[in-house]
Formats: structure tokens, sequence, C-alpha cells
């Protein structure tokens, strides 16, 4: 049982591998596999490569929705916060549409200053994503890229109001340039 | 136990609620708050994103409600098929949403069944409690030009229906000889014709391209295309994201005029972050400091200049060049107006494209439409002058924006609809008879829709015949074929 955890890792961490050469010469390799294997090209790169087996390293983390409310749910070192938000069926509406794949901005979550600063490098490719995010702030980033490390233990991460929560009486004129 | 309560709970607060924020199973209300016979009945006209963010938001919302997405088209997904580039496969993933939506039990998917044609919008209302209209826009915004019509020229939706495989696209002769290839707006869509235009065919080979399409660009002659505007640099409507891609292309280098961007340096520090650093990219590529490996393909933007003519070339039956003219901007930012300044230039070119806008078309005349704005009049979702009819998507706001853009926006008409139903607004208390009514109208018509599973068989064997090809799919592109493999 303790050995095929660390395989998978292994391979997962190859694919990444590959993933992220491929990504250097601007070649895309298409999504075959789901979400997972998307999420934290640049993060896993640089973890470690054993999955942790015990419950204690399990990573504590908050959500606040939309509405307001506060959901506490636990995650493994490794996951990003979109595999966390799908694996405890936090239903957050239209939460990670592309699967993680930096296609989109609707993982867009808002984190406090402190956690901000601790979560590690952006690259060009999310913030050409999150450019495009409704409320974008200053600690603002892409739920699909950031992982899990036990660091995190105890951080919020806010769910930012989609463009329809500014209700506009007469919608549908068309843009003009 | 405590947890089924909590359950039951949620579900009643989301009933009485607008925003519904939990799921749970449907079976429980269903015994405590439904009567048979007396499910609302919702039916969805069009089976594009619009349509299935609506269906989704729509059933997860409500525990009873049934969902019937009518499709003109024998499959399903509209432009995240049709329209999203053939080498942009990740923004296609919402596929897999799309198809739990349409595997769900209150939801049913019915193509290739023409709302106004095959069966009227009146008659849905009869059948339904609601209607939804999320049909989109299939048609263009013209240039209003002498010449428009001749060979060499197409809109962007055409041609990029015609690499994507739109049946009705199929039979467009994309003239590839001209070495220089002028595209007439610069939002995303441009850029996409851009790249596929001048993308290497060792990348395209592996994308659903379409066969036709990518023996048609192997043996293009197009080695040059200027991406041309009205107003500047600072005004530009496409993405840095596809920006990127035309910067980092193999085989391509930027070439760009370095006058038309006097000033933009100055001005970058005023600019909001997402504005910044997309002008910040563009300035690089026209000082020429990016990596390029060949230089054997150029592109580039070309600011202040609209369309006034197409030229023909001698024997007048093809384009051969453009006449534009040159503006000068008044105001600055998003609403700076680009205005005449009475001078022309000539450019050479075999092809044109128009990528200036899609527009919707009237569905029935039982639908108010309003034909300067191109969209259905409504507020919040809610068509006006017009009880029991809603709209979301592009025929709703009009046609821009991408997927999650009217992913929000379908919620949102989802969410009107609700609300309706829990006030009274919208009278759910008759019984509907659904798509027991419609079917038999369409039997008698001639017409035989085709169901999800249908497009399941479509699916696989597009995709067994592009593994063959070492491509994820090859798409079907004729209405007959797809019939044919859906009933087999």
């Amino acid at each position: 049982m303790s050995v095929a955890p660390a395989i998978h890792r292994l391979s997962s961490a190859s694919k990444v591998l590959i993933r992220s050469i491929s990504a250097h010469n601007s070649l895309k390799t298409f999504s075959l596999t789901g979400h997972r294997d998307q999420a934290c090209i640049r993060s896993r790169q640089f973890s470690c490569y054993t999955r942790p087996l015990r419950s204690e390293n399990k990573v504590t983390v908050h959500f606040i929705n939309r509405d307001g409310e506060k959901m506490t749910v636990k995650g493994s070192p490794g996951d990003s916060l979109l595999d966390v938000v799908i694996d405890q069926n936090l239903d957050f509406d239209g939460f990670g549409a592309c699967e993680g794949t930096l296609a989109c901005s609707t993982c867009h979550l808002i984190f406090e200053e402190e956690v901000y600063k601790q979560l590690g490098p952006i690259t060009d490719e999310e913030m050409d994503m999150l450019d495009l995010a409704y409320g974008l702030t200053d600690t603002s980033r892409l739920g699909c890229q950031i992982c899990l490390t036990k660091s995190l233990e105890g951080m919020t991460a806010r769910v930012p109001e989609s463009v329809t929560d500014i209700r506009q009486p007469d919608m549908g004129t068309t843009s003009s340039s | 136990m405590n947890t089924s309560r909590v359950f039951v709970f949620k579900q009643l607060k989301s009933l009485l609620r607008v925003k519904c924020s939990s799921a749970a199973p449907s079976n429980d209300l269903r015994r405590l708050t439904s009567t048979p016979g007396s499910c609302p009945k919702v039916c969805v006209v069009g089976g594009g994103p619009a349509g299935f963010y609506t269906a989704q938001h729509l059933l997860k919302a409500h525990p009873a409600v049934q969902v019937d997405i009518y499709e003109r088209l024998p499959i399903p997904f509209g432009l995240v098929r049709f329209g999203v580039a053939p080498d942009h496969p990740e923004v296609k993933n919402v596929i897999n949403t799309f198809t739990q939506t349409a595997q769900h039990e209150r939801c049913s998917f019915h193509g290739n069944v023409n709302v106004g044609k095959d069966v009227s919008v009146q008659e849905l209302q009869q059948a339904y409690h609601a209607v939804v209209l999320s049909y989109g826009a299939e048609g263009n915004r013209s240039l209003g030009v002498p010449g428009e019509n001749l060979s060499g020229v197409y809109s962007a939706k055409d041609f990029v229906g015609w690499y994507n495989g739109l049946p009705s696209n199929k039979d467009l002769k994309a003239d590839l000889r001209s070495e220089t290839a002028v595209i007439l707006g610069q939002g995303n869509v441009a850029l996409d014709v851009a790249r596929i235009l001048l993308s290497p065919l060792d990348i395209l080979k592996k994308t659903d391209i379409t066969q036709p399409a990518l023996e048609a660009l192997a043996a293009s002659r197009v080695r040059r295309v200027l991406i041309v505007g009205r107003r500047g640099p600072l005004q530009v409507a496409c993405t840095i994201k596809e920006l990127r891609e035309m910067v980092n292309l193999p085989g391509t280098k930027p070439e760009m005029v370095t006058a038309e961007f006097q000033g933009i340096a100055e001005a970058l520090k005023d600019l909001p972050r997402p504005r910044k650093r997309l002008t910040e990219l563009m300035l690089k590529a026209a000082q020429g400091s990016c990596e390029g490996g060949g230089a054997e393909k150029r592109w580039g933007f070309r600011f202040l200049r609209s369309p006034v003519e197409i030229l023909p070339a001698p024997d007048v039956s093809r384009a051969a060049g453009i006449r534009l003219g040159i503006n000068r901007l008044e105001g600055s930012g998003e609403g700076a107006r680009a205005v005449p300044t009475g001078e022309v230039e000539d450019v050479e070119c075999g092809l044109i494209i128009s990528s200036i806008g899609y527009q919707s078309l009237p569905i029935d005349p039982a639908v108010p439409f309003d034909p300067r704005k191109a969209i259905i009049p409504n507020r919040m979702g809610r068509v006006q002058e017009a009880a029991g009819l809603y709209c979301s998507g592009w025929v709703k706001r009009g046609p821009t924006g991408v997927i999650a853009t009217t992913m929000n926006d379908s919620f949102d008409t989802a969410r009107s609809l609700i609300q309706d139903m829990e006030t009274g607004e919208l009278d759910i208390s008759t019984a509907k008879m659904g798509s027991q009514a419609v079917a038999p109208l369409l039997l008698k018509r001639g017409v035989s829709p085709v169901s999800f599973s249908d497009w399941e068989k479509i699916d696989t064997e597009e995709m067994k015949r592009g593994k063959a090809a070492g491509k994820p799919r090859e798409k079907m592109l004729d209405v007959a074929e797809m019939l044919k493999a859906a009933h087999a």
C-alpha cells in the first residue's frame, strides 16, 4: 500500500515535467486526462514526490462563498484549490469551467494579503487569464494554480462576485468598438 | 440523523431564495412539494453554451423542473464546436459539463429541430410553461462597402465555420492564393483567423480542424497577414493570451509600423493592469524584440484604418486589393472615436476577412426583436411584452464575450425564471405536455429529432475516424451524414 501512491506520484510528476518542457517550447499538449493533472504545473515541479498517507498531513482551508458563508474543508498537500473545491463538493456556481487548463478565469479567488505573499510565483499564462477576471484585486489568483502546502494551513479564500451580480436594468447593448 | 434534516432545510431555503448555493438530491424534496404531473416544463431553444448553462442552472435550482433543449443541427454545443479555434482544445472542456447536463434525468436534447420552421414558438409556448431563447447570432455584420461580394472576401464567421466544419460553410471555397491577407477587426476572432492562416501544418494536423481546411492551408500561399482596426493600439479588442500566441507562433515574425505607436509607451503608466500588459506586449512585438525562428511569414496590426472599398482584379470577378480610409482618434481610452481624415491608402491583397462581429436574426413573429441592436429586447432575461418568454446568451445581450461571460449571463436568466416561478409571475399551476405535445407535430411534419444518445453515436464515429488520422476527431461535414450515423 505504501508503494503504489509513490509510483502514482512519480508518474504524474513526470507527466508534469513533460508538460512544463512542452510549455516552454510553446507547444501545447492536449488535456486527455482530468483537471488534476493539468493543475499546479509550476508548483508540482518543485514539490515533494511522495504523497503523504496519514490524515495528519491534511491542510485545513476556509472558503467564503458569494453569499458570505464560510466553509471549512481539508485537502492534501499538492492538491490545487480547484481540486479541493471539486473533491469537497463545494457548490460555487460555474467554478472551474475549463477544468484547470488556464483557459478561463472562473476559478478566480481572493486571498488575504499575508497568505497571498506566500503563494509562489505567478506565470504569464496565469496572469493572462486572471486579467480577464471580474473584480480583479491585488491579492487575486486562479484557484487551479494554487497548490496546498502545510504553510497554508488555516488560510481563507474568498469567491468573488461574478459579473451578473451587478444588476443592469437594460441589458443587451452590443459593444461598440 | 442530523445530515438529512440539514439537506432538506437547505433545499427549502434554496426554493425560497433566488440564488441557490447548495446542491442536494432531488428525490427528498419531490416527495414533499411536487404532485405528479405538476412539474414545470421549460423549453430551451438553442443547444450552445447559453442553452446548456441556462438548463444547468434551472435543473439545479428547482427539484422538479423538466428542461428540453431544441437545436437546429443534429449535434449540440454550438460555437464551442464551431467557433472555438481547433488549437484551443482546453476551451472545449466545457463540453464535459454540457454532457452531464444533457444526461440529467430531467433534461432531454432534441437535435435536428428547426424552431421557427419545424415548430413555431407559439406551439412551444402551448406545450411548455416557459420558453428560453438561446439561439445565438448566426448572421454577419456587413461591411457596407463596394466590392464586398467579390470572390476572396469572407466574413470571419464563415471562414471560422469553414475550418471548424459548420455544415452551412462546407462549400466555402477559400481562395488562399494571395501572398497578403487583410483581416478587418482586431478582436480575438481576428487573431484566431490570423493564427490559423499562419500556423505550421505540423501543429494544425493534430487538431480537429477539418480535412478540407487542412488541405487548403497546406496549399496556401498566404505569407503575410495584416490585422486592421479603425482605432489605435490602446483600443484593440483582443486579449493578451491570443496576442501572445501570435508573438510566439513558430515560423513567423511581427511586422508593425513603429510610427503607429507614437505616444503609447508614455500612456502605459496610467493604464489598468490588463490593458497595460496587453499594450506592453504589443509594443515589444512592434519593436521587433521578440524571438521568432524563420521569418518567412509575417503578421502585424495596422491602426487607424477603415475599409472604404474592395478593389477588383482586372477581370472584375475577384478581389485584388482594399482601399483603406485613414482615421484620426478623437478622445482616448475605451471611448475614443475614429474620425475619417479623407486620406486613403491602397493595400494589395487577394484575401480579405471581415471580423467585425456576428449578428442575431429574428426567429419567429411571436418573438419581439430589436432590429437596430439585433437582439431580443429584455430585462434581465425576461423578454419584454411577452409573458413566458426568456432569453440568454448572445441573442440577449449582443455577440461579445467569452464562454464564461455567457455562462454568467445564462445563470442570470435562469434566476429570473426561477424567481418568476416562485412569485407566481410565471404560472406553473396548469400541467403542460412538454415534448409529448411537440413530438406528434414533428412526426407529422416529417422531422426526425436526434437524441443525445444519437449524438453520442456521431461523437464515437468522429473520434474513431480522428484516431486513424492522428486527430482528436474527424468532424462530419454534412447534415445527411450526421443523421445517417445518428439513426444507425
